[in-house]
């Protein structure tokens, strides 16, 4: 990016970013870290990632924008350069991401002034880890399909019902909360909540296994919780529009309050690199035509994800403006899961070496990653869910319900 | 990759806008599609039966002289425009969203290799097409090989004169063109020479093409006599290889635009078919397809504002840039070009329907300057390395 184009606001902040960086690189994890936020099992995971997301808050890369009197350091524009500092430097990543990518930007357009001073600070600091309470067992692409119910009792709610694939609903003190109060209407009958989930009353947490063999997500059962109605967001039966907020942010379509991290720049490097020690038909694998094809796909697409976030910030050359934003969840999913397929082709034969063999490439980071990537291809809406969407809301196309 | 000193809107500013803007108003005016239709494909016969060239539209294209088209990619001292090319390939869209018939993208192409020969002799072609005239490239060999080091032309020298012998191939446009620009081996040496397509030992022959909307030759030369002044580089090479990766992004930008007709085209087909009860956009076996040519179309088109801003720049990584953009481009075009007739039906599968126009002309540019696995493979070289000779052997 050319430094004539930030503000000087943003050249600062891009400068200052990059030497804290460099200066502040955190010390080795005390043990190995899963590929992204929602696998975080263990307590010491969880303790070394809420410390590094601290140190990345005060030295101000996280809620880079958000308003100081919500704990943020008010700047404009920076967040974005905040996130690709982040990617590049290759630290681990930010532990709370549904603190910052969804529960924050949907608390700072819907909350009340008391809300937004009461919760987003936590989720900034990463001191308050939060859980998006949205699947059900019988509402998942069909979301607005909810039965977790919530009744008014007074002044406050009573909650009942049962939540499913809960990232990080384990280590949760808060819950972004979709609940039906009105049976009246699909869309119109559902109502927004902020719910406490550690040691809450009625609360319970249970843990799932994912395919991979490690946890991350889990269950959430509600029997007659109670909710001050201090906790609802947004009026009763404005849910669904609260929700939709929450998933725009979740798929990308803002920089959020801080994100990044974690590595994923240095995808087509390490395919090369895979490639380059890979043995296959009698030659390296980085000789061998086909494969040198596959991952110049791989390094074309990269590119071109990157620079369509350049272009999405060219209106003269978008001629719809959600047509690149809505692509993101779909394309930056589909792109890990096609790296981490050609990382296993490569590999060949170690590439049925898992995560205790000594022998695994990468320490079995190539059959674990796309095992996993499956998450965010079915996660966040699926990606036929986000084919749907991209062919109404930018092609035009009729509704396919 | 990474630029350090392309600007994040690629170099397309308001002028860049307005060009683009005026481009398309002027086309959509001059030249839309049923215009286009009698204009190219009025019957199949002529073309591909009798071996007719394509017919193509010389007044619109004395308008498009008065616009100063030509000269956008010479510089101002020349008396072109000097638009970046980031500009230019805003135009170079429209034009591929109109399947513009036209000898300007090889004219563009011409000056791009002239701008980077920096002669006098460059400099004078140069002054001549910012004046309205036409030229073309024609440095391709027999083989059809995009390695400019493979001439297509002998040269000898004959006192200050050179001679030229040979056959070069796959001109484009190459009937529309006033000048030739040729490269030739000389000894060791690649010399790059500008010729007069009516000069004595010069033959047009014309190819016949599946594309309606333009013309490719193979120009013969026998014991073409060139003067000193008509030798635009005696160091084609390094000329060749510095306008390369815009040559690319030309043949990019004609492919984005076209592919982006045909996506829109074939989306109000969609919204407006009708079948068991719906418009045929409501089955996902229609609605996913289109949105993975749209996702393919959006990466080519960012890779080519983002290659163009880094040739305008001089950035080192132009090369990769371009080649990236130019695979992106070519398999984008492939996806919806085939989308586009399979998602029409019987329809699409006319010649009086019009697709055809537009998915022939993606199929030519497709293949022009090397398809998406030729710039793959061109790509690995440089990311991953050249193919080791050694590992056989361990192996
Ligand atoms: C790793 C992971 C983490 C998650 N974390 C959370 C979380 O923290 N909080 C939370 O609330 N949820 C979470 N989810 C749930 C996720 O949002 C849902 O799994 C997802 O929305 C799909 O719902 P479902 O699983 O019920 O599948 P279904 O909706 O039953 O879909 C099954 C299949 O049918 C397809 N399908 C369904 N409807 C259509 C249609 N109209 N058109 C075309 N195809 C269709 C789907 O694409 C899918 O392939 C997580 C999921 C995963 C995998």
């Amino acid at each position: 990016m050319a430094a004539t184009d930030l503000t000087p606001e943003q050249r600062d902040f891009r400068d200052h970013a990059r030497r804290w960086l460099a200066e502040n690189a955190p010390p080795p994890p005390p043990e190995r870290l899963p590929i992204t936020p929602i696998e975080v099992m263990t307590v010491g995971q969880r303790d070394y990632l809420q410390a590094w997301q601290r140190k990345c808050y005060d030295a101000g890369l996280v809620g880079a924008d958000y308003p100081k009197e919500y704990g943020g350091h008010g700047h404009s524009g920076c967040q974005r350069i905040a996130n690709q500092e982040l990617g590049r430097a290759r630290v681990p990543f930010l532990i709370n991401i549904v603190g910052l990518s969804m529960a924050a930007p949907t608390i700072l357009q819907h909350g009340t002034e008391e809300q937004k001073r009461k919760f987003i600070p936590g989720c900034l600091t990463g001191e308050e880890i939060w859980c998006q309470g949205f699947s059900e067992p019988g509402a998942g692409s069909d979301l607005a399909n909810q039965r977790t119910s919530a009744v008014r009792d007074g002044d406050d709610w009573i909650v009942n019902g049962h939540k499913v694939w809960t990232s990080l609903g384990h280590f949760a003190q808060w819950m972004i909360l979709v609940t039906r109060t009105s049976k009246d209407d699909k869309y119109q009958g559902l109502t927004y909540f902020l719910c406490p989930i550690a040691g809450h009353p009625g609360v319970t947490v249970r843990p799932l296994v994912k395919i991979t063999g490690e946890s991350g997500f889990n269950e959430v059962f509600f029997e007659d919780v109670r909710l001050p109605d201090a906790f609802r967001l947004d009026a009763v039966g404005n849910g669904w529009a609260v929700a939709m907020t929450t998933l725009l942010a979740e798929r990308g379509a803002s920089e959020g309050a801080g994100s990044g991290g974690g590595g994923g720049d240095g995808a087509i490097e390490a395919l090369i690199d895979l490639a380059r020690g890979s043995w296959r038909n009698g030659v390296l694998a980085a000789d061998d035509a086909v494969t040198r094809d596959a991952i110049m796909r791989r390094a074309i697409v990269g590119e071109g994800l990157r620079q369509n976030a350049r272009r999405a910030r060219v209106p003269a050359l978008c001629d719809h403006p959600l047509r690149l934003p809505l692509q993101q969840k779909l394309t930056g999913s589909e792109f890990a899961q096609d790296n981490a397929r050609l990382g296993v082709e490569i590999a060949g034969a170690h590439s049925t070496l898992y995560k205790r063999d000594p022998r695994a490439p990468a320490a079995g980071h190539w059959p674990l990653a796309y095992l996993n990537s499956f998450g965010n291809t079915i996660a966040a809406g699926t990606n036929e869910i986000q084919r749907n969407i991209l062919g109404e809301r930018v092609l035009g196309l009729p509704k396919s319900k | 990759m990474r630029t350090n000193n392309a600007p994040t809107n690629f170099g397309f500013g308001d002028d860049e806008t307005m060009l683009r803007d005026m481009a398309r108003k002027m086309l959509d005016e001059r030249l839309p599609l049923e215009r286009l239709r009698a204009l190219v494909a009025a019957a199949p016969e002529p073309v591909y039966d009798a071996g007719e060239r394509a017919p193509w539209d010389p007044a619109l294209w004395q308008e498009i002289v008065a616009l100063g088209w030509t000269g956008l990619a010479v510089g101002e001292a020349e008396g072109g425009a000097g638009i970046s090319l980031a500009g230019i390939a805003g135009i170079v869209e429209e034009v591929g969203r109109h399947a513009l018939p036209s000898p300007l993208i090889a004219t563009l192409a011409a000056s791009l290799v002239l701008r980077a020969a920096e002669t006098d002799a460059a400099r004078a072609v140069l002054t001549d097409i910012a004046g309205g005239a036409t030229a073309t490239l024609a440095i391709t060999n027999e083989r059809g090989s995009w390695d400019p080091a493979d001439a297509p032309l002998a040269a000898h020298a004959d006192g200050d004169d050179l001679i030229l012998h040979g056959v070069a191939r796959f001109v484009q446009d190459g009937f529309k063109a006033d000048r030739l620009i040729v490269s030739a081996r000389l000894g060791d040496d690649l010399v790059l020479c500008v010729i007069d397509p009516r000069a004595p030992g010069v033959a047009l022959e014309a190819d016949h093409i599946h594309d309606l909307t333009r013309d490719q030759a193979s120009v013969h030369c026998q014991g073409v006599c060139i003067g000193p002044a008509a030798i635009l580089s005696r160091d084609a090479a390094t000329v060749l290889a510095a306008a390369w990766p815009g040559l690319l992004l030309l043949v990019a930008a004609d492919l984005c635009g076209a592919s982006e007709w045909l996506l829109q085209t074939t989306v109000a087909y969609a919204r407006e078919r009708v079948q068991f009860d719906h418009p045929i956009g409501f089955f996902q076996a229609v609605k996913h397809p289109l949105v993975n040519a749209m996702v393919a179309i959006d990466q080519a088109r960012s890779l080519l504002y983002a290659a163009c801003a880094e040739f305008d720049a001089g950035g080192d990584r132009a090369e990769i840039a371009a080649r990236m953009a130019k695979s992106a481009a070519s398999d984008a075009a492939a996806t919806i070009s085939a989308q586009a007739i399979q998602l029409h039906g019987g329809i699409g599968f006319t010649w009086e329907y019009g697709l055809h126009i537009f998915c022939k002309r993606n199929l030519h540019n497709q293949a022009l300057l090397g398809d998406g696995v030729y710039q793959r493979a061109k790509l690995a070289d440089l990311l991953i390395g050249p193919v080791s000779t050694a590992t056989n052997a361990i192996g």
